[in-house]
């Protein structure tokens, strides 16, 4: 366009019009099911119980500072979790790279590891390493939930993560390293160099999704005592009895998942253009 | 009040009437689920001692035995009762209810009366406290004062919550658990010192489940506020409520809730009232 400001072609035209039309049908069509769904959902005889139980507008007055609040603790979890779970996760797939023979347990441990978090639930996990190791006798503040549940995530998305770096490290090709070490770079630097600026990069939309993932799997620690968001949620559904509180908690998390996804979507989209 | 208004009325009508069971079954008909038969809801698993052996239809517990004294004073026989289980999330979803009624120490509140019914109380607990002999030995006395400065735990989905809130007003938040099985875990575990149950709960906790468990006292039953009573749980504007409600008057009159009580529930005299 940008070049052609003098006049359009008849084909511009054409496309304009063409956009313009399924804008307009796009438009009409997503109303009419919105409307379709305002007007006969509240019609269906049993529509005032359910918006009771679950968009009650008293109880999501009285039950949102307090959720607000948990919701920090969710943060904060999430804040100390993802640089730990990123840097293991690294670390593990460095250690299913190593091509010395000697260091061939270093690689053994990587496939393991991998294989053994990525197929236990999460939830066993934390219950395992939650109640488990501060069973072992640990003295306060030691068996804190807070480090043990921690650590049951950060085991678990490590190893998702490891295998998302490994991809990203097996994609760029092995003429690059080879060229590196031909150039005389060690091998952990061109490792360090040439291959991971470059595999790092690659993986990071496939990463956004798991911190997308980990965001609400860190409601995971609630089982071992934590009161976050959706744990504060139960309290208030179990005494109001009304399932509002997890409404309202799934509020609070689409407001910072739904931009996250799109950031994850946008990078995603900018890297298939870069390759094309 | 209201309420104890209507335990007073109920409980001369059921006096007045001459034969409780037959009027009461005549209640009872065509208020069920399904005609001539009574289904009663109860939690999956269910604890002990409200339920021996999650087997409700055995008819031994607490719970279970209340449940049959009921069906029986409604005029059902044993063989009509049907059991099921619905936990407390299936029992406040909107909509039609799998059961007539509903036992497993719900407590009658306010806020849960707005979304369901239930009926007179059939029970009124203590609270009391489950610990360790070692948080004991550690210096954790029963007094208000002392009870503060412990970490405390509870079961996230009982009325435990806001009564600790409330008596105990701990200096550090609490930590919340999905059921007994996992409070029970993190007492173990050393992350918390002690937890709030209903006393029959804890008695059998301190008693079997928790390693060197031990109660450290009790909120007793009568207290002024907030006391915690157990009531069936019913679809909002159940019919059959009346018949519940006759059924449980008639049996606290007569003596059998607090003989089924004596046979169920271990004595529990002899544990420290918390001033």
């Amino acid at each position: 366009m940008a070049g052609n400001q003098g006049g359009v072609t008849r084909r511009q035209e054409y496309e304009k019009r063409l956009r313009r039309r399924s804008l307009f049908v796009a438009a009409s069509s997503t109303l009419a099911v919105l409307l379709a769904i305002v007007v006969l959902v509240p019609r269906a005889p049993g529509w005032e119980r359910v918006q009771q139980s679950f968009f009650n507008a008293e109880v999501i007055a009285k039950t949102f500072p307090k959720l607000l609040n948990a919701f920090l603790l969710d943060v904060a979890i999430f804040a100390w979790s993802a640089p730990l779970i990123a840097v293991l996760g690294l670390a593990i797939a460095l250690a299913r790279d190593v091509r010395n023979p000697v260091l061939y347990p270093l690689r053994l441990f990587g496939i393991v590891y991998t294989d053994i978090f990525r197929g236990v639930p999460v939830v066993l996990v934390v219950y395992l390493i939650g109640f488990g190791i501060p069973g072992l006798g640990l003295p306060r503040p030691w068996n804190s939930p807070y480090i043990w549940g921690t650590l049951a995530l950060v085991l678990t998305y490590a190893a998702y993560v490891a295998e998302i770096f490994r991809s990203g490290i097996e994609s760029v090709h092995a003429s690059q390293r080879n060229a590196a070490l031909s150039l005389g770079l060690s091998g952990a630097d061109a490792m360090r160099f040439v291959v991971l600026p470059q595999a790092i990069r690659r993986v990071i939309p496939a990463q956004m999704n798991m911190l997308i993932a980990l965001q609400k799997d860190v409601a995971l620690l609630s089982f071992i005592g934590p009161v976050e968001i959706f744990r504060q949620a139960g309290v208030f559904k179990s005494l109001l009895a009304n399932f509002t509180p997890y409404v309202v908690a799934a509020a609070i998390f689409l407001v910072v998942t739904v931009p996250a996804t799109r950031l994850a979507d946008h990078l995603i989209a900018k890297q298939n253009r870069a390759r094309t | 009040m209201s309420l104890r208004l209507s335990v007073a009325s109920l409980g001369l009508i059921a006096g007045l009437a001459a034969s409780p069971a037959i009027a009461a079954g005549d209640c009872a008909a065509g208020k069920t689920l399904e005609d001539g038969k009574l289904t009663i809801a109860t939690g999956n698993p269910a604890y002990f001692p409200w339920v021996i052996d999650d087997a409700p239809e055995k008819g031994e517990g607490y719970e279970a035995a209340v449940a049959y004294a009921i069906a029986a004073e409604m005029g059902f026989a044993a063989d009509d009762v049907v059991w099921v289980r619905a936990g407390f999330d299936e029992s406040i979803q909107p909509g039609a209810k799998s059961f007539d009624f509903n036992l497993q120490q719900f407590s009658i509140t306010p806020d849960r009366e707005k979304v369901v019914d239930f009926s007179l109380p059939y029970y009124t607990s203590a609270m009391a406290v489950v610990t360790t002999q070692a948080v004991i030995d550690g210096g954790a006395a029963a007094t208000l004062e002392g009870l503060k400065t412990l970490k405390w735990g509870a079961d996230a989905n009982t009325t435990a919550v806001p009564m600790l809130m409330d008596l105990v007003a701990p200096d550090s938040d609490p930590l919340l658990y999905n059921d007994n099985t996992d409070v029970t875990a993190a007492i173990q575990a050393g992350q918390i010192d002690a937890a709030l149950f209903d006393l029959p709960t804890a008695l059998y906790l301190a008693a079997v489940v928790v390693e060197n468990g031990a109660i450290l006292g009790q909120f007793p039953a009568d207290r002024t506020d907030n006391p915690d009573q157990f009531g069936l749980l019913m679809e909002d504007g159940a019919a059959i409520k009346t018949c519940v409600d006759e059924a449980i008057t008639a049996l606290t009159a007569s003596g059998k809730l607090a003989e089924i009580e004596a046979t169920w529930l271990s004595e529990t005299t002899g544990v420290p009232v918390i001033e």
